[in-house]
C-alpha cells in the first residue's frame, strides 16, 4: 500500500541548515519585464517565500515554457530551464519522475498553459507528478504584444480581434478539477500574503498542484482584476476559500443551490448554518467544481483559496515502487544474464 | 517407404494467411527451430497495419518469410522457394513473387466458393491447370487438425485454430527441424490452459507424422548447419536488438535510462520490450503525445539520465522543436526513428530510408544533429551503444535511424561479452570552471567542444539554461550578433569535430572501378548483390555509411577513388544529394520506394548495368 503523501510534498528533497534569505535566491540577472508588470509581485513573492522551504537551494528546479512568465527563472539562483511554447509541464514531468529529490516547479502562463500546452497541462495534472504548477492568468498574450488569450473574455478587443472574441475561455480552475487535479487553488498578484499561504498548502502538497495567480498585464490588459484589488469592492466580491470555513465574503455566502449546485446568495439572507462550510479534501470533486463556476458573471463574486487539496498517490513515488518491486522480485538487472536470455546456441 | 533426402544449401519459406492465422507465430517458431540448428538465417515479417482486416481479403494477409542456409546470408531472400498459403487471398497476395518451380502447400480446406470469390477467383487455382508452373501440395490442414484433436475437449472452432501448427509440424519435417523446442515453448506458452497446449502439440506432431506418411511429400530437404564465427548466438530483431543496445548504453554509461515515449508503428515494440526491463532502474514514460515523450527525455537528461525517445517518421516530426531545444541547451539525447513509409501516415507497417534529410535538416535555424544508422537487425545494438557514447560525450541529441524493415526483421546475433562493450561514462561537473570560481555552463571543453553538463543537486553551480540564444561561457541570454555568429559555428564545429571511424571498403582485389555505397538498412541486399556480382567474375566495391552526420573524415577520398559510385535508396536520392553537395561527386543513384527492402537480384543487375555502361 503506497504511503498517503499529504504534508509531505517536499520530504525527498534534502534540507539545508543554513539560513536562508530572499537574497539567496536572487540570480544576477536583471529582471525585464515591463514597469508594473504583476510579475514583480509574484517574484518577490516567491523570492521571500523559498527560504520558508529550508530546501538546499541547488535541489530546486524552475522550469517555464515560452510567455513573459517564463522568464521567471532567470531570475532565481536555482537551477532553471527555460523551455520551448507549451511544454514546460512535459519537460519537467521527465525531470520529478526521475529525480523524487527535487522540488520541481514550473511557471507558465494563460497561452502556454492553456493554449499551446493544454495536452500536457491536463496530463500531468491527471498523473499526478510531484510538480508546482504556477500558472500567471492575465487573460492576454503579453509577449506576442496583445492578441487575445484563451482565458480572455468573449467579445475582447484585441489586434487580432478587431471586432472582438468568438471563443468562450476556459476556467483554469474548472479545467483542471476537471483533469483529475489533486490540488487546485487560485490566487492574485497582489497579495502577497495569500499568495504565499497558497504556495505553502501547495509545496506542502504531494503531487501536482496547480496554482491560478490573477497577474495584471499593465501594458495590453490593465486592471483586468481591478475588482478584486479596489478597497471599495473587494471584500464584497472575494470568497474565501479556507477548510473548514463557511464560504463567505463581506456580504455575500455561498449556500447549496436548489439544482444540486451552489450559488451566492446575501450573506445576512441566510443563517450560519445554511452557508456552505467548506471542505477541500472532499474526495468527491462535484463541490469544488461547482465553487470553480461562481466567477461567472464575471467578477460579481470571485472564490480565491484553495478549491481542491486531496490525497493521491503521487506518480514517481508509484513509479520508483514499481523499480524497486522488479528488483525486489528478479534481482538487479545483469546485462550478461539479458543478453544471453533467449533461446541461445553455440558454435565452435 | 523410404522418402529420399535432397541437400540444398538453402531455401526461402514464406508463410502466408489471414492476419488471425498466426502466422507471425509460425515463422518466428519455425526461425527458432532454424536457429537452434545452426543455419545462419535472415527474416522479414510483412503484415497489414489494420489489426484484423476483413477474414480472406487481400488486405487481409499477413506473412513471415524466413531465408536460410548452410552459409552465411545477407538478406531474407528474393523470392520464395515454398509457400505456404493458409487461404486463397494468401495464393493471390504472394503468387507473383513465387518464381516457377517453387512448391506451393495449399490449404485446400479454406477454398472454399465463397473465399475464392472474395479475392477474384472464377475458378479455383488447385483445380484448373492455372498452376501448372510451380508444384502444388494440396493438404486440408484445416479438417486434418480438427481430425487429430477429435480426442480434445475443444469446439470445432478452437481446434481449427491449431492449424498453424499443423502446418510448422508438416514444414518442420520436409526441412528436418527439431521439435524439442517447438513443444517446450507450447507448454509454456498455454501453462495457464493446459487442454490448448496439449492440443497445440498433437496438431503439431499431426502435421510431422502426416509429412512423413503422407504420398504428397515424398522427398524431405537437409540444409546443413552454417559455419559461422565462434561464440553464443540468440536470434533478434532489430528492434529487440536496440532495446538491448539502449540497456547496455544506460549500463556502460552508468546513467539511469529514461524513455519517453508515443505508441507508434514500427517503434512501439522498443518502450514494450524496455518497459519489462525495471529492474536496471529503467524508467518507460508513455506519455501523452511525441512532444511530450522527447519533453519529458529532455528534461530527465537535465536530471542526469540518459534520455531516449522512440518513435517513427511522423512523431521526429512532432519532436522537432525539442529536439532544437536539445542542440541549443546541449543535453545528452537518443531520437530514435524506425523509419516507416511516409509521407503523412503513409504505410505504416512498410519500411523506407526518407526520413535522412528530417534528420539532417528538420529544425528551425542551424541545427545540426548526429546521425547513426545501424545496417542489420544484430547491428541496432551496437548502433544505439555508439549513438549514447556520442550523445553523452559531445552532450547533443543524436537520431537513430532504423527502419521497418531492420525493425521487425531477424537474424542470428552473435553475443557480445560485456566485458567487450565500450565504456562511455562520463562525469557530471561539479567543480566551479571560472576563473573567479563561478560556475560558467557554456565554457566547453577544449577538445570535445562539449559544455559541462551539471545537474540539478550540484551545490554551487546553479545555472539556468534555455533556448534563447546564450552568451559564450556564461550562458546568460544574449542578443549580441557576433555572439550568435560564434555560438552557431561553434555548435556546428562540435557536431562536425565528432569522432566516428573511417570508411571501409571491401574491395577484394583492389581495382575495382564502381563503388557500391549504401547506409542502413540496405546493407544486406547490397552486400548480397555484389557477392553475386564476384562470383560471376565482375569487381565491384562496396562501402557502408554507418554515420550519416558527421560522415567519416576519409568519405570524399573513398567516392574520388572510384570510376563510378552507385547509391541504392529507399527513397528519391537523399544521401545522394548529401554527397554530391559535400564532395562534388557524379553520384549514380538508384532508387526504389516501393515500401519493401531492395532484392539482392535487383540490385545485382544495377550494379552490373552500372559495370557495363560507359
Amino acid at each position: 500500500m503506497t504511503e498517503l503523501v499529504n504534508g509531505k510534498g517536499l520530504s525527498l528533497v534534502p534540507k539545508t541548515d543554513v539560513k536562508q534569505t530572499l537574497k539567496d535566491f536572487k540570480s544576477d540577472q536583471e529582471v525585464r519585464w515591463c514597469p508594473g508588470c504583476g510579475d514583480y509581485a509574484i517574484l518577490a513573492a516567491v523570492q521571500s517565500f523559498l527560504p520558508e522551504l529550508g530546501l538546499k537551494r541547488e535541489n530546486i528546479v524552475f522550469v517555464s515554457g515560452i510567455g513573459c512568465s517564463s522568464r521567471f527563472p532567470y531570475y532565481l539562483n536555482t537551477y532553471g530551464f527555460h523551455s520551448i511554447h507549451g511544454r514546460a509541464p512535459a519537460i519537467a514531468t521527465g525531470l520529478a519522475a526521475s529525480r523524487p529529490d527535487l522540488s520541481v516547479w514550473v511557471i507558465t502562463g494563460d497561452g502556454d498553459a492553456l493554449s499551446i500546452g493544454g495536452n500536457h497541462l491536463i496530463h500531468a495534472l491527471r498523473r499526478n507528478v510531484n510538480l508546482n504548477i504556477l500558472l500567471f492568468n492575465n487573460r492576454i498574450y503579453g509577449l506576442t504584444k496583445g492578441q487575445y488569450s484563451p482565458t480572455s473574455e468573449v467579445g475582447k478587443i484585441t489586434k487580432s480581434t478587431p471586432m472582438g472574441s468568438l471563443d468562450k475561455p476556459f476556467n483554469p480552475i474548472s479545467l483542471a478539477i476537471g483533469a483529475e487535479a489533486s490540488f487546485v487553488a487560485r490566487t492574485i498578484d497582489s497579495d502577497r500574503k495569500h499568495l504565499q499561504s497558497v504556495l505553502r498548502e501547495a509545496t506542502a502538497h504531494r503531487g501536482t498542484s496547480l496554482v491560478e495567480i490573477y497577474q495584471n498585464c499593465n501594458i495590453f490588459n490593465d486592471n483586468a482584476f481591478e475588482q478584486l484589488k479596489d478597497p471599495e469592492v473587494r471584500d464584497d466580491i472575494t470568497l474565501r476559500l479556507e477548510h473548514g470555513q463557511p464560504i463567505v465574503s463581506a456580504s455575500k455566502a455561498v449556500v447549496r443551490g436548489a439544482n444540486g449546485g451552489v450559488e451566492v446568495v446575501a450573506r445576512d439572507s441566510v443563517s450560519e448554518e445554511q452557508i456552505l462550510v467548506h471542505d477541500a479534501h472532499n474526495p468527491d470533486p462535484s463541490v469544488a467544481f461547482a465553487l470553480s463556476r461562481l466567477d461567472e458573471p464575471a467578477f460579481e463574486h470571485v472564490p480565491i483559496g484553495i478549491f481542491r487539496s486531496v490525497d493521491r498517490p503521487s506518480y514517481e513515488t508509484l513509479m520508483a515502487e514499481q523499480l524497486d518491486e522488479a528488483v525486489a522480485q528478479k534481482g538487479p538487472g545483469d546485462l550478461s544474464e539479458l543478453l544471453m536470455g533467449g533461446d541461445t546456441w553455440r558454435i565452435g | 517407404m523410404t522418402k529420399q533426402v535432397q541437400q540444398l544449401d538453402r531455401v526461402i519459406i514464406r508463410f502466408a494467411g489471414d492476419s488471425g492465422d498466426g502466422m507471425q507465430l509460425t515463422g518466428d517458431r519455425f526461425t527458432a527451430g532454424t536457429a537452434e540448428f545452426g543455419n545462419d538465417l535472415s527474416t522479414l515479417p510483412n503484415f497489414p497495419a489494420e489489426i484484423r482486416a476483413p477474414a480472406g481479403t487481400l488486405p487481409g494477409v499477413s506473412s513471415f518469410q524466413l531465408h536460410f542456409a548452410d552459409h552465411d546470408i545477407l538478406t531474407p531472400g528474393d523470392a520464395p522457394n515454398v509457400l505456404v498459403a493458409m487461404n486463397p487471398a494468401a495464393l493471390k497476395a504472394n503468387l507473383g513473387d513465387l518464381p516457377r518451380g517453387a512448391d506451393i502447400i495449399a490449404n485446400t480446406d479454406e477454398f472454399t466458393k465463397r473465399n475464392l470469390q472474395k479475392v477474384g477467383y472464377a475458378a479455383n487455382p488447385l483445380e484448373d491447370d492455372s498452376l501448372s508452373e510451380w508444384r502444388v501440395h494440396a493438404v486440408p490442414l484445416t479438417s486434418l487438425t480438427v481430425k487429430a484433436l477429435e480426442g480434445f475437449d475443444l469446439s470445432k472452432k478452437d481446434a481449427e485454430r491449431s492449424k498453424n501448427m499443423f502446418a510448422l509440424g508438416l514444414l518442420s519435417w520436409l526441412y528436418h527441424r527439431p521439435i524439442e523446442n517447438t513443444i517446450k515453448f507450447l507448454e509454456q506458452k498455454f501453462a495457464k490452459k493446459p487442454e490448448v497446449a496439449k492440443a497445440n502439440i498433437a496438431a503439431f506432431q499431426a502435421g510431422w507424422n502426416y509429412g512423413e506418411t503422407t504420398e504428397s511429400f515424398s522427398v524431405s530437404y537437409e540444409v546443413k548447419p552454417a559455419q559461422l564465427a565462434p561464440g553464443v548466438y540468440r536470434n533478434i530483431s532489430g528492434n529487440q536488438a536496440l532495446a538491448y543496445g539502449l540497456i547496455a548504453a544506460a549500463v556502460q554509461s552508468k546513467l539511469p535510462l529514461f524513455l519517453g515515449s508515443y505508441p507508434i508503428t514500427p517503434a512501439s515494440d522498443i518502450l514494450h520490450e524496455l518497459s519489462k526491463h525495471k529492474r536496471f532502474g529503467i524508467r518507460t514514460f508513455q506519455a501523452e503525445d511525441e512532444i511530450a515523450g522527447v519533453g519529458a527525455a529532455l528534461g530527465a537528461a537535465f536530471g542526469g539520465a540518459l534520455g531516449v525517445t522512440t518513435t517513427s517518421g511522423p512523431g521526429v516530426a512532432l519532436k522537432a522543436e525539442t529536439i532544437g531545444l536539445a542542440v541549443t541547451t546541449e543535453l545528452p539525447l537518443i531520437v530514435v526513428d524506425v523509419q516507416r513509409a511516409g509521407p503523412s501516415t503513409g504505410m505504416p507497417t512498410k519500411t523506407e530510408q526518407t526520413d535522412l534529410l528530417m534528420a539532417m535538416f528538420g529544425r528551425n535555424g542551424e541545427s545540426p544533429v548526429p546521425i547513426v544508422a545501424p545496417m542489420s537487425p544484430s547491428d541496432c545494438f551496437d548502433a544505439a551503444v555508439e549513438a549514447a557514447r556520442i550523445a553523452v560525450k559531445y552532450r547533443t541529441p543524436v537520431m537513430l535511424l532504423s527502419d521497418g524493415y531492420l525493425a521487425n526483421g531477424s537474424e542470428p546475433w552473435r553475443l557480445p561479452e560485456v566485458s567487450e562493450l565500450p565504456d562511455i561514462s562520463q562525469e557530471f561537473t561539479t567543480e566551479p570552471n571560472g576563473a573567479d570560481g563561478e560556475f560558467l555552463p557554456f565554457k566547453r571543453d577544449t577538445e570535445t567542444l562539449a559544455r559541462p553538463w551539471a545537474i540539478p543537486g550540484t551545490p554551487g553551480l546553479e545555472h539556468r539554461i534555455g533556448g534563447i540564444e546564450k552568451a559564450d561561457g556564461t550562458g546568460n541570454i544574449s542578443y549580441d550578433p557576433n555572439n550568435h555568429d560564434l555560438m552557431v559555428r561553434t555548435r556546428a564545429a562540435k557536431i562536425a569535430g565528432i569522432d566516428v571511424p573511417d570508411l571501409e571498403v571491401d574491395d577484394p582485389d583492389g581495382d575495382a572501378k564502381v563503388l557500391v555505397l549504401g547506409w542502413g538498412s540496405t546493407y544486406g541486399p547490397i552486400a548480397a548483390a555484389a557477392r553475386r556480382i564476384r562470383r560471376s567474375g565482375g569487381k565491384v566495391a562496396q562501402a557502408h555509411l554507418r554515420h550519416l552526420n558527421p560522415l567519416p573524415a576519409n568519405t570524399g577520398e573513398v567516392l574520388k577513388r572510384y570510376d563510378k559510385v552507385l547509391l541504392p535508396e529507399i527513397n528519391l536520392g537523399q544521401l545522394a544529394l548529401l554527397l554530391r553537395a559535400r564532395y562534388l561527386v557524379d553520384i549514380i543513384s538508384y532508387n526504389r520506394v516501393r515500401g519493401l527492402p531492395f532484392k539482392a537480384e535487383e540490385l545485382a543487375g544495377v550494379i552490373q548495368d552500372v559495370i557495363d555502361s560507359d
